[in-house]
């Protein structure tokens, strides 16, 4: 099937997403969309799949003009989208998902189509359990599921949205030799959207290059990637000097920790972090190198061994009226053994054996509630000490657990700011909050929504959120969703507070990103820090041997 | 109490469950479809006393034309208020989806001028006699026993409630237009993307749940309790939004709730008699306590610990089992652009 795009144009307020776009899609090509955040590719992506109308311009399929009122009239026209987050129901099992609209039998075939999902998946090498329920499979499968569902129903042209964003090294191996598979074989044509270069290299015949809403040209690949970098962004950008790093103090010590999940044990970890020294950690997800951080900032315990900040423990406080809930249950039962001396010795009768031990049920269960409430109030949680010292923790995960839904940047600002007053003061912090936005340019203000803003906005209102002076950052994915700019610009301010003092820790599934920003990369494999290396002494290749367990 | 009188009280447990149940299964199919229908309380009394009202004047009607018999009077009070748990439902789903009001909140005024409504309009029909669901034992069925007269013994309203019951959960989880409805609950955005009008799925089921409601308001005046008073079934309405979140939004498992309920009501009115020393709050919070615990049981982590130590083969089907989860989208509007 061909596609052709004829002047394709989306107008959102005075904002020109799309601008007159003119693009064809040959069969049997996987070809590449490339832009910046905010370039326009989602948009005309999203023309394209049904999902909304474009302000004027045309799609002709096979020389036929068409319009699609809804996604799956673009489905039915033979289009299929997997977008980033994929569009799938969480709580449902796989096999429900993939036959939910698929057809329009009134009796599901739960098991019929269960076996033919499960030979549909060995066709294109993916292995898919349909009893499984979504919310149990990594972003990775789910996108495996959504694209065979895709496929079943017949599309011939699939668009896919930054699909390598959070899923393994592996599940990208599969996923884009399934695409060439689709395409130089079965015919097909893939489209891949994406801002990471390397990708479209690897991958693509031809790449699309999208700036501002305008389709700065085609390119065919492979072709040299200073081009590609001079269409996306007009000019060649420099690589970020990394300043040279200076042993200074210790800021944080870990010593032979253990963690234990009832998933994954890390094991005797040992190493130490200085003033102004960046950190990486690398490997599969799912490695140990998150809990090992989740670790340091306190939210999850270790089962030996301790981490120390500033030479202090991360370890909370202890309320000290801590026995309180205990005191509970031993009311009870001494209150249980008094009632069954005093029946044996016939004392009193069932009925009131029944109801004492009732009311003793009553009395500890109250001071049960009183001593753990008072107990939660007078205690310090791990992560506020962490805090407390000068530490900071960004989470991979934006809305779940490093920003709330709901709330807008200022009043984040007014949550993140170190100092607590009891009436808030609004326009300190609208102030405070505007000047950060600045400095990370969030494209938002400071009454913005943080579930309003994009991934990316998000990532960076996060790194906004963050004060200064701190000790120690630890960062989940810091540019994840991020263009080279963007990236380029944190890792600016980061290099800043490097300067005074500030130590890192990230981890990334981005080895470009590691071996440049890093001093030192520690390797993590199936729980075990296999190795930490120079930044400067290692290679992509040297990496990719060690993240598969290998020592070099 | 021997054998016969067991099996007479669970029979009389299951009837009187019966409206309960028909609430219960409602209100999981409202919910289910991402609505919650909130004002249950208001709705099944103003029901009960339509239903009834519309039933009594019929039946005073046919008499004086001289035609005797329950059925046209009974199908037309039924009917009624079917009606008008379908219509309040719609109010809410109409508020949430046009309005863009926030359910929860439509559901509670709705609840508390609902009930005053219904005691204003039905305060000349209180304590009448009217007409009732005559007993039909299912002939060579209730001759079972045991079996026999704990669920063949009974009227056609009660069958029809088992039938629903299971019609409900057939639909819910072996048919397409089943599927659709749950996808719509729990990811609207998603079911969009599928070509599913979300919101015309959603108009539908709350309106085929809110007439359950409907029919469940009448059998408390027209079946299981005789005539209309306020006090009837005044509370019943939050029972039953209770029992739909310890049914885990699925229609047997609520259905089973309602039962459950009604044996520990009954057991709670035996111990009462059996020990008049004690208060008698103590026992009627007996149910809820209970109810309470099997929740903490089945949420902890401690159970889903445990699921990790059962054979591998038995660790999908108890997890299921124990997947008690809202509907994701449950009571949020859906705005396609």
């Amino acid at each position: 099937m061909r596609v052709e795009l004829q002047e394709i144009r989306k107008i959102f307020g005075d904002v020109r997403a799309n601008d007159g776009i003119d693009l064809t899609f040959e069969p049997g090509k996987i070809y590449g969309l490339l832009g910046e955040n905010g370039a326009g590719k989602s948009t005309l992506m999203k023309i394209l799949s049904g999902y909304q109308p474009p302000t004027s311009g045309q799609i002709l399929l096979d020389g036929q003009p068409i319009s699609f009122s809804a996604p799956d009239d673009a489905l039915n026209a033979g289009i299929g989208m997997l977008y980033q987050s994929p569009l799938d129901f969480p709580p449902l099992q796989v096999i429900e998902n993939h036959l939910l609209a698929y057809d329009n039998r009134l009796i599901l075939k739960l098991e019929d189509g269960s076996e033919e999902l499960k030979a549909y998946a060995r066709r294109f090498g993916f292995e898919i359990d349909p009893e499984r329920y979504v919310d149990t499979l990594t972003l990775g499968e789910r996108q495996q599921m959504e694209l065979l569902r895709l496929l079943a129903l017949g599309a011939e042209l699939l668009i896919l949205d930054e699909p390598t964003t959070g899923i393994s090294a592996e599940q990208k191996e599969v996923l884009f030799s399934t695409m060439r598979r689709l395409a130089h074989d079965e015919n097909k044509t893939i489209v891949l959207v994406s801002h990471k270069l390397e990708e479209v290299q690897e991958l693509c015949d031809q790449v699309a290059v999208l700036r501002q809403g305008k389709l700065i040209g085609t390119q065919d690949i492979p072709c040299p990637t200073s081009i590609l970098v001079r269409m996306m962004f007009g000019e060649e950008i420099p690589r970020s000097e990394q300043p040279a790093f200076e042993e200074g103090p210790v800021v944080l010590q870990i010593n032979d920790a253990c963690i234990h999940t009832y998933r994954l044990a890390v094991e005797h970890i040992e190493f130490e972090v200085h003033e102004g020294e960046v950190i990486g950690f690398a490997g599969l997800e799912g490695s140990g190198q998150g809990l090992l951080l989740r670790a340091c900032a306190g939210l999850i315990p270790l089962r030996s061994g301790e981490i120390l900040l500033d030479g202090k423990p991360v370890k909370g406080k202890r309320s000290p009226v801590f026995w309180l809930p205990y005191l509970a249950y031993a009311v009870f039962i001494v209150r249980l053994i008094w009632l069954l001396v005093e029946l044996i010795l016939g004392r009193i009768r069932g009925v009131q054996l029944a109801g004492g031990i009732v009311v003793a049920l009553l009395l500890s269960g109250a001071i049960w509630l009183v001593g753990t409430i008072i107990e939660s109030w007078t205690s310090v949680a791990p992560y506020h000490e962490f805090y407390a010292q000068g530490g900071a923790f960004v989470p991979a995960g934006r809305l779940d657990e490093g920003l709330v839904a709901g709330l807008s940047l200022t009043e984040h600002m007014i949550l993140a700011a170190p100092e607590h007053s009891f009436m808030v003061n609004w326009n300190a912090a609208r102030e405070e909050i505007q000047k950060r936005i600045n400095q990370v340019n969030v494209v938002g203000r400071p009454e913005s929504d943080v579930a309003e803003l994009s991934g990316g906005n998000q990532q960076r209102a996060m790194i906004a959120l963050l004060n200064a002076p701190l000790r120690l950052i630890m960062l989940e994915h810091p540019t994840r969703g991020l263009d080279v700019t963007s990236a380029n610009h944190i890792w600016g301010l980061f290099q800043q507070r490097r300067r005074e003092g500030t130590a890192f820790m990230f981890i990334s599934a981005d080895l470009d990103e590691l071996l440049e920003r890093s001093d030192r990369i520690a390797v993590f494999s199936g729980g075990r820090l296999i190795q930490i290396v120079r930044a400067s002494d290692t290679s992509v290749e040297e990496l990719g041997y060690m993240i598969g367990g290998e020592q070099v | 109490m021997n054998d016969t009188q067991l099996v007479r009280m669970l029979a009389l447990i299951i009837a009187q469950s019966a409206p309960l149940m028909l609430a219960v299964t409602g209100e999981t199919i409202t919910e289910r479809g991402g609505v919650i229908n909130l004002s249950l309380d208001g709705s099944m009394l103003i029901a009960a006393m339509g239903g009834f009202v519309v039933a009594y004047k019929i039946d005073l009607l046919l008499q004086a034309a001289g035609i005797s018999g329950n059925f046209f009077p009974l199908m037309a009070g039924f009917s009624t208020a079917a009606l008008i748990g379908m219509l309040v439902a719609l109010l809410i789903a109409w508020g949430s989806i046009r309005l863009k009001q926030d359910q929860v909140a439509i559901g509670f005024v709705l609840t508390l001028l609902l009930a005053d409504v219904a005691n204003f309009l039905g305060q000349d029909y209180t304590r009448l006699p009217g007409p009732r669901v005559k007993h039909l034992p299912i002939p060579l069925l209730s001759e079972i026993p045991i079996l026999g007269p704990m669920f063949f013994n009974h009227d056609l309203l009660i069958y029809l409630t088992f039938a629903i019951v299971g019609i409900a959960w057939f639909w819910m989880f072996r048919t397409q237009p089943g599927l659709r409805m749950r996808g719509v609950g729990e990811r609207p955005e998603s079911a969009f993307a599928r070509g599913i009008g979300v919101n015309r799925v959603r108009y539908l089921y709350t309106a085929l749940g809110g007439a359950l409601v409907g029919i469940s308001g009448a059998a408390y005046s027209l079946d299981i309790k005789l005539g209309w008073s306020d006090n009837h079934i005044l509370g019943i309405g939050w029972i039953a939004l209770a029992i739909v979140i310890f049914g885990g939004w699925r229609p047997i498992r609520g259905a089973l709730g309602t039962i459950l309920y009604g044996i520990t009501k009954a057991l709670a009115q035996k111990l009462q008699t059996t020990f008049p020393q004690v208060p008698v709050v103590l026992f009627n919070s007996l149910q809820w306590l209970l109810m309470l615990g099997v929740l903490l049981l089945v949420g902890s982590s401690g159970i889903r610990r445990l699921i990790d130590y059962a054979p591998a083969r038995l660790q999908q089907p108890l997890a299921q089992a124990l997947r008690v989860a809202p509907p994701q989208a449950l009571g949020t509007a859906f705005v396609d652009d």
